[in-house]
């Protein structure tokens, strides 16, 4: 019996009444259209403490940008109202790719043109439209690689020119006068520092957490009556939000530090990065022993009976049968204990860890948006990467495992 | 026995722990003095506690609610045949934002829209919404295809389908969406402080501002309190429905 076999009454929306054969492409370009129309493409402030002034895209960028622009986008919607086929996801997914590269070059010229005729402590941002424009043609060019079923090689292949693309605009300068390049440029050495401090503390709380947590999943996994106390406890303390457990263990630390001087003297104190790892690996636990936990129990029985049949030892069937059946979900597991402890070490930098999270607080303690952008943009870069490195890795590690 | 029951659950107990710390944080002074005796004031006195948690629940359950209303019809429309092409890209959206850290997307709201309960309000509605996407179009697409076929045959019409049929029965997975939505939202509003909105992590900022622990202590006792408490309720909601759906 089919699953889907009842033909549901299927009434079509309004866009496609009208002939538009690629809805998500014509809400994209018409989401675009709207906030360029109607927001700021770049900010201009007299200086770094206050917030700029919109100025749309037609009178920041130089005619041909704002041109290009245009065409492009004419013609994805001219895409969209074309009838579906490879051919046509081919081209949506190039001109989407252009759109985005000419959205960062309009916005370099733009404040190219604007900061030449204002004194050097005016600050020019990225406005709302930008945000906007650039995140819309992202999502074409998403859109039309799912259309295309495209794999793993050509999605990290799209995704390597456009960040090939966005590395020659810097290069070139094209950025050097944004606000943001402009907050990098003063302190350049303070933010190399504190991207490795923050990449120091997610490695050094998942690495732990990884040896703790494994253990335990595969001790959950042979004894399910330890399952309920054992989730019950990683749940109650993920739901602390992270600021209070950091806060609650200032406590106890600041006193072990100051009734023993020698670990005081190594870095054990309650403010700092002895806290922050211990809470992050608190929150990593949970999502390791989880999916270690599902991973193994979720190996078929008559596999492992097959195996035992075979005359394997116990130790035999867990290293070649288990946990290589189990490596996916573990590697998923990973994925998310990494972007989730990336976003919660931002916040130890209140309690003094360290960090890009000390820009983001810095920032708005100062009233200076661009250094809290500074230190809040990296911090989605990383994750962002963090969670397409592992996403792929565990997919090419599923493809090469023999069935 | 139910007034049994309800004594031995730990929702009561927590709850009453946090409510009376709520009120009567002085309680804790000569402990606090003991710990502490080089510090003045003990308790945390800039606003009351009740005021804070109100504040701070306030800012939760307008973010959460819209989150919820909004999420689930986002969800509801990608699962129509009316808005199924947009599936994909919602789906993905939801992925892909949920990388976003919390306290990034908080922090770059404050450029958008200024200082204030509004960004904290606005982030966590935004990043509230995913979870709830998620988990909607989940449960709704768990609605077993026989019990769909059936409610087509007995002649309902979409809507009373939509509404008899797959809401109550992907019900609770989009109360798990709201659940995990509303965890990271009393979080989240916790560092809404250092944006200018008044929660009970106000306390713990201008404690650590200040090296004052006292306030710290107090302040991350009532924010861990207040979101266990909330989980927990959650679980309890979960157990109703489950026991009454099939």
């Amino acid at each position: 019996m089919s699953s889907q076999a009842v033909p549901a009454p299927n009434r079509p929306a309004l866009a496609s009444r009208i002939g538009v054969r690629d809805q998500v492409l014509f809400a994209l370009v018409l989401a675009a259209a709207v906030a360029a129309l109607s927001l700021g493409f770049v900010a201009v402030a007299p200086n770094r403490l206050i917030s700029g002034q919109p100025i749309s895209l037609w009178s920041a960028a130089d005619g041909k940008f704002a041109a290009g622009i245009v065409i492009v986008v004419g013609l994805l919607l001219a895409v969209s109202l074309s009838p579906p086929h490879r051919a046509m996801y081919c081209i949506a997914a190039t001109l989407a790719s252009m759109w985005l590269l000419l959205t960062f070059a309009a916005l370099g010229n733009a404040v190219h043109t604007l900061a030449a005729g204002r004194p050097a402590v005016a600050r020019i941002s990225a406005g709302t439209s930008f945000w906007v424009i650039a995140g819309c043609a992202a999502l074409a060019v998403m859109d039309a690689l799912q259309r295309l079923r495209a794999g793993p090689m050509l999605i990290t292949a799209t995704l390597a020119a456009l960040c090939g693309g966005t590395v020659l605009l810097a290069l070139s300068g094209s950025f050097d006068q944004l606000s943001i390049a402009r907050e990098y440029a003063t302190r350049h050495a303070l933010f190399a520092s504190a991207l490795i401090r923050h990449i120091t503390l997610v490695t050094g709380s998942v690495g732990p957490a990884l040896l703790i947590g494994f253990p335990l999943g595969l001790v959950a996994a042979r004894r399910p009556r330890l399952q309920g106390p054992l989730f019950a406890t990683l749940n109650l303390l993920q739901t602390v939000p992270s600021i209070a457990l950091f806060g609650l263990l200032i406590v106890p630390l600041s006193a072990l530090a100051a009734a023993v001087p020698r670990l005081a003297s190594i870095g054990v104190g309650g403010i700092g990065p002895a806290p922050a790892i211990i809470a992050l690996v608190l929150y990593a636990l949970l999502p390791i022993v989880r999916n270690t936990t599902t991973g193994i129990s979720g190996v078929d029985p008559a596999v492992i009976d097959a195996a035992r049949g075979m005359g394997l030892t116990p130790r035999q069937i867990f290293c070649h049968i288990e946990f290589p059946l189990a490596l996916p979900m573990l590697f998923v597991g990973l994925r998310i204990v990494t972007v989730q402890t990336i976003g919660l070490a931002v916040v130890a930098a209140l309690i003094g860890a360290g960090g890009l999270g000390t820009f983001v607080f810095e920032g708005l303690g100062q009233y200076a948006l661009d250094l809290v952008l500074l230190g809040a943009l990296p911090a989605i870069g990383l994750s962002l990467a963090a969670d397409f490195v592992l996403h792929v890795g565990s997919t090419l590690l599923v493809r090469a495992r023999p069935e | 026995m139910r007034g049994g029951r309800w004594l031995a659950s730990p929702v009561m107990w927590v709850g009453l722990l946090f409510a009376m710390l709520l009120l009567q944080m002085d309680a804790l002074r000569p402990v606090l003095g003991w710990a502490f005796p080089d510090v003045t004031p003990l308790i945390y006195d800039r606003a009351s506690f009740i005021e804070l948690f109100l504040a701070h629940l306030g800012l939760v359950v307008t973010a959460s609610t819209a989150a919820a209303l909004v999420g689930l019809a986002l969800a509801v429309f990608v699962t129509r045949p009316v808005g199924s092409e947009f599936r994909t890209m919602i789906k993905t959206l939801a992925a892909i934002g949920q990388t976003f850290p919390p306290v990034a997307v908080l922090a770059i709201t404050v450029p958008l829209i200024g200082f204030g309960a509004w960004p904290t309000v606005i982030a966590l509605f935004v990043y509230g919404l995913l979870p709830i996407i998620d988990n909607a179009v989940a449960g709704l697409d768990g609605v077993p295809s026989n019990v769909r076929e059936a409610a087509l045959g007995m002649g309902m019409s979409p809507r009373q389908r939509l509404f008899a049929v797959d809401l109550p029965l992907a019900s609770p997975a989009i109360l798990s969406g709201i659940r995990v939505s509303v965890t990271i939202a009393i979080g989240t509003a916790t560092i809404g402080s250092t944006v200018g909105a008044l929660t009970l992590g106000t306390p713990i900022f201008d404690g650590l501002v200040a090296s004052k622990l006292p306030f710290v202590i107090e302040g991350a006792v009532l924010v861990a309190l207040f979101a266990i408490l909330t989980d927990m309720l959650f679980a309890r909601l979960d157990q109703r429905l489950r026991y009454r759906v099939p």
